[in-house]
C-alpha cells in the first residue's frame, strides 16, 4: 500500500519532488557536518597536546626522575618504566588466556559453551575498568596488605584478555578451513594443526591484536588509581606501589602548578604518539590480510 | 581449553568478590542505600542516590549528543564517499576510540571547560535560560561538560556498529527504493529504518561505555554529591566517587559502601552490555539468514 502511494506521488506531483529533493539535499548535508563534528575534536586534541607538551618532551623526560615543586625540568622516568613493568605483568596474565580463549571458540566452537564464552567475554571487554580495579583490590591489595606492582599488572591482564581474544578469533577465521583439512589429512593431530599450523599463520595478525590491547592497556587509568597506587620515587619491587605515566598525568594535571601541567602534557603526547602508531601498524597488517583474502 | 573457562570463572568471580566486600554496606542500609542522598564519610552515613542520578542523567545526555552524529557519520562513511576517503577517515574514527581516557579528561579541563564557561553556557543561559536546566553559575565544569565529553568518546563506538548493521542490510532493498524513484536520502531512510533494532544496540552499547567511564567524567564534572535540575552545576558519578576515595577511604564501612557502589555500576553496565549484545546478535543472524 505504502509504496503504491510512493509511486504516485512521484510522478503525479512534480512539486512535492521538489521538496522531496530538498530534504534529500538537507539530510546529506547533515550527514557530512556530523562526520565533520566527529573529527574535529581529534584534531584538536592532537593539536593542544603537542602544542602544550613538546616544549617539556626532551630527552630528560624519559631520564630523570620528577623534580619536586617549583624546580623546572625533570621527567617522569620512574612512570616510564613502572607503565613498561606493569604492562610485562599485564601481557603475562592476558595474553596466554586471550588466545587459548580465542582459540577455543573457533577450532573448537559449535557448542553452546563457545558461544557462552563469546558472550561472556563481550560482557567483560564492557565492564568498567574502574571495576576491574576494585576486584584487583580485593583480591591482592587485601590479602597482601598493601597497594602493589603486582596487582596493577593484574588488573590490566584481566583488561587486555577480551580484546586479544577478540583479535585472535578474527584472525583465526581468516584462516583457510582447507588448510586445516590438509593437516588433518596427513596424520597430523588436532592441538598440533592448531597449534603449528593454523597459529602460525595467523600470528601476524594476533601479534597486532596483542599490540592493540597493550596501547589501550597502557592507557588505563583508573584501575590503576588503588592498586599501583602510584609513587614518587624509584621503584622497580613488586611488591611495593608502583609509579605509572598515565596516574602520574593525572596527578599532575589536578595540581595547581604550571610546570607540573606542562610534564603532563608531554606524557599525554607520549600516550598519544604510541597510540597512533601501534593503531596505525594495526591498520596497514590488518589491510594486507583483507587483500590477501578477497 | 581450560583458559576459556577462565574467562566465565573471572567474572563470576569479580561479582562474588564485590558481593562479598560489600555485605557491611549492605546490611547497615539496606535498600536505603540507593535511595538516600547523604553522603558524608565524617558522620558514617553512606547513599548513592546522587551519583546514580549524576551517572544516568550525563550517560544519557551524551547518548543525546552522540546518537544523531554517529548515525550521519555512519551514512557518510557507508553511503556517501568514495573508498578514497573513507579508509583515512575511519581509521581517524578509531583512532578517536583508542585515545586513552585521561587525556580526554586533561583536554577537557583545559580546553573544553574554559571554552563551556566563556563561551557555550553564558550563550545557553541569554537564550534559554527560563529553562530550569541552563540556572545557575557557569563554572565550566559540571554535567553538560562531562556529558559532551562522554558523546566524543562514544561516537566512534555507535558509529562503528551503526556501520555493520547498515552493511548488513541487503543492497537489493536500496536498489528497489531507487527502482521506485525515490531519492538517496529516501533510500538510506528505509536502510536506517530497517536497521533500527541493531542501531537501537548500538546506541545501549554506547550507553554501557558512557555509564562505566570513569577518568575523563571525573576530571571534568565537578565533583559534589547532589543533585539539581541545572546541567551547570557540578555533579557525581559511580564510577568517579569511587576514583576519587577509594584509595583513601576511612574506615571498613567507608570501603565497603564505596565497593556497593561499584556492585550497583557493575549491575547496571552489565544488564546493559548483554541486552545490547543480545540485541546486536540476533540483528545480524537475522539479515545473515536473509
Amino acid at each position: 500500500m505504502e509504496e503504491n502511494k510512493a509511486h504516485t506521488s512521484v510522478f503525479a506531483k512534480p512539486k512535492n519532488l521538489k521538496r522531496r529533493k530538498i530534504v534529500n539535499s538537507i539530510m546529506l548535508s547533515l550527514c557530512v557536518v556530523a562526520a565533520v563534528i566527529s573529527i574535529l575534536p581529534l584534531f584538536y586534541i592532537f593539536f593542544y597536546t603537542t602544542k602544550s607538551g613538546i616544549s617539556s618532551l626532551n630527552l630528560d623526560f624519559f631520564t630523570q626522575m620528577p623534580k619536586p615543586v617549583g624546580e623546572a625540568g625533570g621527567g617522569m622516568a620512574n612512570g616510564i618504566v613502572g607503565t613498561l613493568i606493569l604492562i610485562s605483568l599485564g601481557s603475562i596474565i592476558g595474553i596466554p588466556v586471550g588466545i587459548l580463549a580465542g582459540i577455543y571458540v573457533t577450532e573448537y566452537s559449535g557448542g553452546i559453551f563457545s558461544n557462552l564464552i563469546k558472550f561472556v567475554t563481550d560482557v567483560l571487554s564492557g565492564v568498567p575498568s574502574i571495576i576491574i580495579g576494585i576486584f584487583a583490590y580485593g583480591v591482592i591489595v587485601i590479602p597482601m596488605q598493601g597497594f602493589s606492582a603486582l596487582a596493577g599488572g593484574f588488573a590490566l591482564g584481566i583488561l587486555m584478555i577480551p580484546t586479544i581474544t577478540r583479535i585472535t578469533e578474527e584472525m583465526l577465521k581468516l584462516v583457510p578451513q582447507s588448510l586445516r583439512e590438509a593437516s588433518l589429512a596427513l596424520g597430523v593431530s588436532r592441538w598440533k594443526t592448531t597449534l603449528q599450523i593454523v597459529l602460525r599463520t595467523a600470528s601476524g595478525g594476533i601479534i597486532t591484536g596483542i599490540l592493540l590491547a597493550i596501547a589501550r592497556a597502557a592507557g588505563e587509568t583508573a584501575p590503576l588509581l588503588f592498586t599501583a597506587f602510584g609513587n614518587r620515587f624509584w621503584s622497580t619491587d613488586l611488591n611495593q606501589p608502583i609509579a605509572s605515566l598515565p596516574v602520574q598525568i593525572f596527578n599532575y594535571a589536578i595540581s595547581p602548578f604550571d610546570d607540573w601541567h606542562k610534564q603532563a602534557w608531554a606524557g599525554a603526547l607520549v600516550l598519544i604518539s604510541l597510540v597512533f602508531i601501534v593503531n596505525l601498524i594495526v591498520r596497514i597488517v590488518t589491510r594486507d590480510k583483507f587483500a590477501n583474502k578477497v | 581449553m581450560i583458559f576459556a573457562c577462565s574467562i566465565i570463572l573471572i567474572v563470576l568471580f569479580i561479582i562474588a568478590e564485590m558481593f562479598q566486600d560489600s555485605v557491611e554496606a549492605r546490611e547497615v542500609f539496606g535498600w536505603k542505600f540507593i535511595f538516600s542522598s547523604d553522603w558524608d564519610p565524617v558522620k558514617e552515613k553512606f547513599g548513592a542516590l546522587p551519583f546514580i542520578f549524576g551517572t544516568v542523567v550525563s550517560s544519557l545526555l551524551a547518548l543525546l549528543i552522540s546518537l544523531p552524529i554517529s548515525i550521519g557519520v555512519a551514512v557518510f562513511l557507508n553511503e556517501l564517499v568514495n573508498k578514497a576517503l573513507r579508509t583515512p577517515l575511519s581509521f581517524l574514527i578509531e583512532i578517536l576510540a583508542a585515545i586513552p581516557s585521561i587525556i580526554y579528561g586533561f583536554w577537557g579541563i583545559f580546553v573544553l571547560a574554559p571554552f563551556m564557561r566563556n563561551t557555550v553556557q553564558p550563550l545557553l543561559q541569554s537564550t534559554l535560560g527560563f529553562l530550569p536546566f541552563f540556572k545557575g553559575t557557569p563554572y565550566g565544569t559540571g554535567l553538560l561538560t562531562a556529558s559532551i565529553i562522554l558523546a566524543i568518546m562514544i561516537t566512534p563506538i555507535i558509529t562503528a556498529i551503526t556501520r555493520d548493521v547498515l552493511k548488513a542490510i541487503p543492497t537489493a532493498q536500496r536498489e528497489a527504493a531507487y527502482a521506485l524513484g525515490a531519492t538517496k536520502w529516501e533510500a538510506i531512510k528505509m536502510a536506517l529504518l530497517n536497521a533500527r533494532s541493531g542501531i537501537l544496540g548500538a546506541s545501549v552499547l554506547g550507553l554501557g561505555r558512557a555509564i562505566g567511564e570513569t577518568m575523563a567524567v571525573t576530571m571534568v564534572i565537578g565533583n559534589r554529591a547532589e543533585i539539581s535540575a541545572s546541567l551547570f552545576e557540578p555533579a557525581y558519578t559511580m564510577a568517579s566517587v569511587i576514583a576519587n576515595e577509594f584509595a583513601e577511604a576511612s574506615g571498613n564501612l567507608h570501603v565497603s559502601s564505596l565497593i556497593e557502589v561499584g556492585l550497583i555500576l557493575f549491575a547496571v553496565t552489565f544488564i546493559i552490555n548483554s541486552f545490547a549484545r543480545l540485541l546486536i546478535y540476533s540483528f545480524t543472524r537475522k539479515t545473515e539468514g536473509k
